[in-house]
């Protein structure tokens, strides 16, 4: 069990790569303490603590310089808690075509959703929710292959991309809702949307994934200063 | 005698695919290197990475590893036993070593481009950006041998192949990288004397050629 072990996560609760290794420390039942930052206010520890960025997460253990980026982090604490709940697999292959999705999901899945914010013509929209739904029909490909008839894609247990990808639900559905339409549904991603409803009421998920109130702000702030 | 275990899907002039050429020698892995046509993908390719239909692919034991830094982790993971580690054995350095290689992906690819592809202002906003990123190489590099600590790993390979660029940045940028960045140039001389960078490299003067051909065609 992961006792108190001097972790300090340096995050905005609206960010989903904040929550992705939230979800992380709360499987491995690791306790942290969460610093906010706000990020149209970017306090000095986090200019000096990711100066190559200036971005959250930023994970602080124990005396150790800072640490950055969402996939980084969850790959070091899967590093130095081995034993509770293991998050990639051990197998070479195995880990390399977990790491290709995530990387998949990181450029081409999400930065989708952040366009869509930026696109304000009706043709643009549509032509980005047309490649939202391209995407996510790989993403349900990938997910029957990784899950294997399971309830995750980590199989019987939450792994990986569970987490890479559950990280986003609550903008998923705000951008749905906004912008009317699904990325993912009954007819073309079945599993996935499955899997979505397990992600949403899982233990270490469901407190971790910001509500829409906290949503909202966020949107609101992000279409004040980075329109 | 190739392995023919081990095939790499490759293009010489592509410094994604130097990473694993690099990688591989480093490990002292046997393999089949095949080039492929950019506008003329092999089944083979389209078969195995059919996501991004991109190189390089390794196929190994007949299944792909896509995407270069993935596919130099897999390779460090895979023949462990080999030495040298492309990997420190610390997770809080192995952290730093991906950090590195990923901030390479995020910020020099496109950030060079940038600088052959405008002109005018933009070119010269490009590359005073450029030039900021190179200089967080340089601060990362302090007085280290390498990026990440005391040995040639990951972080490394994932930089050194761009090294080609510099003649082409150079001259078309109107710059003087090495000047500025004198760390950065000692420490590519200092990658140079690893027999897998030589081999692996593409030339220089070829790519600056190839990128003149690509200007020529969008008529710039």
């Amino acid at each position: 069990m992961g006792k108190s072990s001097e972790i300090k996560l340096l995050g905005t609760a609206a960010s989903p790569f904040v929550n992705r290794v939230q979800f992380v420390l709360n499987l491995k039942s690791i306790e942290y303490e969460f610093i906010e930052e706000n990020l149209f206010c970017k306090s000095e520890l986090l200019l000096t603590s990711n100066p190559a960025y200036t971005k959250v997460p930023v994970l602080f253990h124990e005396n150790k310089p800072p640490l950055a980026e969402s996939l980084i982090i969850i790959e070091y604490l899967d590093e130095i808690y081995p034993n509770i709940h293991p998050i990639l697999p051990s197998d070479p292959f195995e880990r390399a075509y977990n790491r290709f999705w995530a990387n998949y999901i990181d450029t081409k899945f999400f930065p989708l959703f952040m366009e869509m914010r930026r696109t304000h013509s009706k043709e643009g929209k549509e032509a980005i929710k047309k490649q939202i739904i391209e995407a996510s029909q790989l993403l349900e490909e990938a997910f029957v292959k990784f899950s294997n008839g399971k309830a995750y894609f980590g199989g019987d247990n939450v792994r990986y991309l569970d987490v890479v990808l559950g990280c986003f639900l609550g903008w998923i559905k705000f951008s749905e809702k906004r912008n009317e339409f699904k990325a993912f549904d009954e007819v073309r991603t079945p599993k996935l949307l499955e899997w979505t409803k397990r992600i949403w009421t899982h233990e270490a998920f469901k407190d971790a994934i910001p509500n829409t109130e906290t949503l909202v702000n966020f949107y609101m702030m992000l279409q004040k200063y980075k329109p | 005698m190739a392995d023919s275990d081990v095939i790499l899907l490759d293009l010489w002039i592509s410094v994604f695919g130097a990473r694993v050429r690099i990688a591989l020698a480093e490990k002292g892995v046997k393999y089949e290197y095949r080039e492929e046509k950019l506008d003329d993908k092999s089944p083979l390719l389209l078969e195995m990475n059919p996501v991004h239909k991109k190189i390089p692919v390794l196929i190994h034991h007949g299944k792909p590893v896509c995407e270069s830094n993935i596919i130099v982790q897999y390779i460090d993971e895979t023949w462990h036993a080999n030495s040298p580690p492309l990997l420190p054995s610390d997770p809080y350095l192995r952290a730093q070593a991906r950090f590195w290689a990923d901030f390479v992906d995020k910020k020099i690819y496109e950030g060079a481009k940038k600088i052959w592809t405008t002109k005018g202002e933009e070119q010269e906003a490009a590359k005073k950006e450029f030039m900021d990123v190179l200089k967080v190489l340089e601060g990362q590099l302090g007085e280290k041998p390498y990026l990440v600590g005391e040995s040639f790993g990951f972080a490394d390979i994932a930089m050194i192949p761009f090294c080609i660029w510099f003649y082409t940045l150079n001259k078309i940028g109107n710059m003087n990288i090495e000047k500025e960045c004198p760390k950065l140039a000692a420490w590519v001389k200092r990658c140079m004397e690893r027999e897998s960078v030589t081999k692996s490299l593409p030339d220089a003067h070829k790519f600056y050629e190839l990128v003149l051909e690509m200007q020529k065609k969008k008529g710039q």
